[in-house]
């Protein structure tokens, strides 16, 4: 079976400084991998690199057997054009730290735009699909209020149906409970382990601890710009093999 | 001394003064729109990523804005002809007042895209939308509704800036006030009415521009 996404070898440098030194990473469908790590340990930038919203120097990443980002032309590598880009950025969704909804559009507009601007969907069936995601993620009761009038943990659920409404085949969370109160924080968790649950291939960067420990199958620690260890959650919580991890762990409340 | 107030020989020529006011709030518009245009087009210039484009932009800018719109009234009406550039008294002047009310604008849409959350872009792109879609449904319509106090006073600023076509023989309201003080010798009565005029239309747009803030103004 071809796997939903397939790193190889990615290396990914801010100027000098080299944030990712030669990522493998595999999933296949249905798979949730935690990211997780210290700060500056690269899994926001292997997660941005997944959604093209970094390019990267060397590597290759594949989303369901297309490589993404960029095309060997006669041995030298270069950069897609845009509509193609922008193209394969919606294989995936991305829900990000800070929700980042459009804050002049409603809750339904937002989740509306991208199936009629990039999936050139009807209105109607847009609205209609907009509509039911929103309601899995409980908010069709607030469909009509703009971002602004929504708590955080209200706007990131809705962040949430506006890129799983694009029926993406995996979908990324970046740090997605950092910017919320402790108390709508369980809230947003239960929407992505719901998604879970019904299968949602996801890659997700989380500090939540017991949360990644609840929903993975499969947890991935990251040291200074590597996958230091990696294994079934049982195993990476319960009996690291590695003293970073350990450490990393007991510094970590989880 | 005593002043006898005579305001019936204005009032005779009301129909030069609704005249020359609604001349001027076309100028304004047509000024305003175009000017729109221009200012979205010098922002996006100021703020590209070629070199050429940002210096151009800025040098347009900066040329208008140092320069007094009297000045280039009279230079647009005067001298672009022996240029080559022949316009009449009204196209010209709408040109020299969209240039003017495009380098004004420019400046206050580059505040306001540069004050845009960096996320807004991102979470376009993570959606699939290309740079142009970005830029059409998101960038613009937020900026936009976040600059619009500011346009506002500029937009009652440019209807002001349409008496100096005056001094092109455009007949707008200070050119026909001037034309019924000279025919009058009603010197107080003309410019006071004129005056009022003005206020008046300046308050009326203000409270039309703030209904239009409050409509589009993003809920929160």
């Amino acid at each position: 079976m071809i796997p939903v996404l397939n790193i190889t070898d990615l290396h990914k440098s801010f100027g000098e400084l080299e944030v990712l030194k030669g990522i493998d990473l595999a999933m296949h469908k249905g798979d949730v991998v935690s990211l997780i790590g210290s700060s500056g340990s690269g899994k926001t930038t292997l997660l941005r690199c997944v959604n093209l919203l970094e390019e990267f120097g060397r590597g290759r990443i594949e989303i369901a057997g297309e490589p993404i980002g960029y095309r060997e032309e006669g041995g030298r590598r270069r950069r897609l054009p845009e509509r193609q880009i922008a193209r394969q950025r919606a294989m995936t969704g991305m829900a990000f730290q800070q929700f980042n909804l459009f804050p002049h559009l409603s809750a339904v507009k937002n989740v509306m735009l991208g199936l009629t601007k990039t999936k050139k969907l009807p209105a109607e069936e847009a609205r209609a699909i907009a509509e039911s995601w929103l309601d899995r993620v409980g908010m069709l009761a607030r469909k009509d209020h703009f971002p602004g009038q929504l708590s955080g943990g209200q706007q990131q659920r809705v962040a949430i149906a506006r890129a799983i409404a694009m029926a993406p085949q995996l979908m990324l969370f970046d740090e997605v409970t950092s910017a919320l109160d402790p108390e709508l924080v369980s809230e947003v968790l239960a929407v992505v382990r719901d998604l879970g649950r019904d299968g949602m291939t996801m890659l997700l960067v989380t500090h939540e601890m017991r949360f990644a420990r609840d929903v993975s199958s499969r947890v991935v620690f990251m040291h200074q710009g590597r996958i230091h260890e990696e294994g079934p959650p049982e195993q990476i919580f319960g009996a690291p093999g590695t003293e970073r991890l350990k450490a990393f762990l007991s510094n970590s409340q989880s | 001394m005593t002043y006898d107030f005579n305001f019936a020989v204005v009032w005779r020529n009301w129909d030069l003064l609704a005249e020359g006011l609604m001349l001027g709030l076309f100028l304004a518009l047509v000024s305003i729109a175009i000017g729109c245009v221009l200012g979205l087009a010098a922002a996006f210039g100021m703020l590209s990523r070629h070199r050429a484009l940002r210096w151009i932009s800025q040098c347009y800018v900066s040329a208008i804005r140092n320069t007094p719109i009297l000045v280039l009234i009279l230079f647009c009406y005067f001298a672009l002809p022996q240029l080559g550039i022949a316009m009449d008294k009204i196209p010209s002047f709408i040109f020299t007042l969209s240039l003017y009310a495009g380098a004004y604008l420019a400046e206050v849409y580059r505040s306001g895209l540069v004050a845009l959350p960096p996320g807004l872009r991102e979470a376009g792109l993570a959606i699939g939308l290309t740079e142009w879609k970005i830029k059409r449904y998101l960038i613009i319509p937020v900026m936009f509704r976040n600059v619009l106090p500011a346009m506002s006073n500029n937009f009652i600023s440019l209807f002001k800036d349409t008496s100096l076509a005056a001094a092109i023989a455009v007949p707008e309201l200070t050119f026909y006030a001037r034309k019924i003080n000279v025919e009058s010798f009603r010197v107080i009565e003309t410019w006071m009415v004129a005056s009022l005029i003005y206020v008046g239309a300046c308050v009326a747009i203000a409270a039309l521009l703030r209904r239009l803030e409050a409509r589009l103004s993003i809920p929160r």
